[in-house]
């Protein structure tokens, strides 16, 4: 299952600087396992101590908010595209 | 005088330098500027405040500014009007109105935080300016950059109110309607501004932009005359202003310009088709559920606000409260106030007044205690919103005959 995941500035020196990786998983809960395979570390910075994303991290699948699909496990196909945004203010 | 230490997680504490950077690369938690209170308290004073010019800038040295103010000079010190017949009509003793609707130059509160910003974009030498806005901001950051001589890019929902498009095409900027709703439109931003070497006040320089909002705070305990109103009720969007008024009076108290015993009640006011701040408030619980959008209230239509947490935690340290409108009770709300004290607020001051009533009807707000109403932005904005619901006025032949026929029976009608 391969995607193509978006990630954001403040997690770039985890990626060697890659805006843009390769990714797989099932859900969106396999694929940050995944992502920490790849790239250790990213999982702590995504996920707090109980394991629940982190308060100010959005992560969309396809431009959705996965809070309004089914949160971590939102499953992914082949080619979808998932982004890691950070909040932003607004108005 | 050096005041500021740079920036600071607003959650795990760590310390980074000044620069257009918002997010902790830690926990993502956003980066607040740091000020040195310890170099200010004794330096900034009531007396040095009140010699200040008539405008935002008379707290320069409580704002995130190194070196002069580069655009806006004329940004802010709105009137702070004693609104007795509004008092009586809701039945309460002291009701003050806070109206940003006058706000120069782009007649809302955003005028604040996008002086602050620009300026802030001129010292870090960027070029370009851009924002993802609901309106208001769109209309303010357009102005700035055209003052300030510097390109911008303006993002906006493709739905917004026309006026709100007129009053941001004006100043000439680069304008992209995205078809999406804000949330939409921020998520791209947020990529975007990963991308390009912009200056977007509302991403990669909220820290700054966001700290421009403390001076709605100041200026109504200094119109008060030093004095903390007992309640005030702010529209929430974002969540960002709530929270910033709430940390001006923080810092006033810190730096011993009010009494620190007298408490202050934030409120929240929202959309009942966009109010997921409210809704932690009443569910008393701060995990947010973020919503789409469906209301005419467009200015505060973000279903995923960034500072929602802390708009939600503002209300719960000062003992306050939030309250939903619905759309009927926004028309209404503008309404009453143009009724009753002769301000013309967009939707975002109805659901203002909308939910101050609701508050005071439920005992929230008890009817012998001082309320301040922020009024956020202009009805001249988004006269669409009020389209249907004015009656038509009355259309004659220029003759005196014809006058007093249409008089008889607009008085036949009404008696």
């Amino acid at each position: 299952m391969p995607v193509l995941v978006r990630i954001p500035t403040p997690l770039r020196a985890l990626t060697k600087g890659n805006a843009e990786i390769q990714a797989k998983g099932e859900t969106v809960d396999s694929l940050v396992d995944d992502l920490e395979r790849q790239f250790p570390g990213l999982k702590d910075r995504l996920l707090d101590e109980a394991g629940e994303l982190r308060r100010f991290i959005n992560i969309y699948v396809n431009q959705e908010d996965i809070r309004f699909l089914q949160a971590k496990k939102t499953t992914l196909k082949d080619g979808d595209e998932v982004s890691i945004v950070p909040a932003i203010a607004g108005g | 005088m050096e005041k500021l230490n740079g920036l600071r997680c607003r959650e795990c504490g760590r310390h980074y330098p000044a620069a257009p950077v918002h997010v902790c690369e830690f926990c993502f938690g956003p980066l607040e500027v740091d000020y040195r209170y310890d170099a200010l308290r004794g330096v900034v004073t009531r007396e040095s405040i009140a010699a200040g010019p008539p405008s935002m800038w008379r707290y320069k040295d409580l704002l995130p500014i190194d070196g002069d103010v580069a655009v806006g000079h004329h940004v802010g010190f709105t009137p702070l009007i004693r609104a007795h017949n509004l008092a009586d009509e809701l039945g309460c003793r002291e009701v003050w109105v806070k109206n940003d609707s006058v706000c120069h130059p782009s007649w809302s509160f955003k005028d604040r935080v996008v002086a602050v910003a620009v300026t802030k974009a001129r010292e870090f030498g960027f070029d370009t300016v851009a924002c993802a806005s609901t309106g208001n901001l769109a209309n303010s950051v357009a102005a700035h950059a055209a003052e300030g001589r510097l390109k911008s890019y303006i993002f906006i929902p493709a739905d917004l109110e026309q006026g709100k498009v007129i009053a941001t095409l004006v100043y000439s900027p680069t304008l992209i309607a995205v078809h999406g709703t804000y949330d939409e439109v921020n998520r791209l931003c947020s990529e975007i501004a990963d991308k390009y070497r912009w200056a977007f006040v509302n991403v990669n320089f909220r820290p700054y932009y966001s700290e421009g909002s403390k001076s709605h705070g100041f200026e109504i305990v200094e119109q008060l005359g030093w004095r903390t109103p007992a309640h005030i009720v702010v529209p929430c969007a974002g969540g960002s202003l709530i929270t910033k008024i709430w940390k001006a009076i923080k810092e006033l108290k810190l730096l011993g310009l009010i009494d620190e015993r007298r408490g202050t009640k934030m409120h929240a006011a929202q959309a009942l088709g966009c109010g997921p701040i409210v809704t932690m408030i009443k569910n008393d619980t701060d995990v947010l559920v973020p919503v789409r959008p469906n209301t005419i209230a467009k200015s505060l239509a973000i279903g995923n606000p960034a500072d929602g947490y802390y708009a939600y935690k503002t209300t719960k340290e000062s003992e306050g409260s939030g309250e939903h409108a619905t759309d009927e009770e926004i028309i209404e709300g503008m309404l009453l106030l143009a009724r009753t004290e002769g301000i013309f607020t967009e939707t975002a001051g109805g659901v203002t007044v909308a939910a101050a009533k609701k508050l005071i009807e439920r005992g929230v707000i008890p009817r012998d205690e001082s309320i301040v109403l922020s009024i956020t932005g202009n009805g001249l904005k988004t006269p669409d919103a009020l389209q249907d619901r004015l009656e038509a006025h009355v259309k004659i032949k220029p003759s005196l005959t014809a006058f007093d026929r249409a008089l008889a029976d607009l008085k036949s009608q009404t008696s």
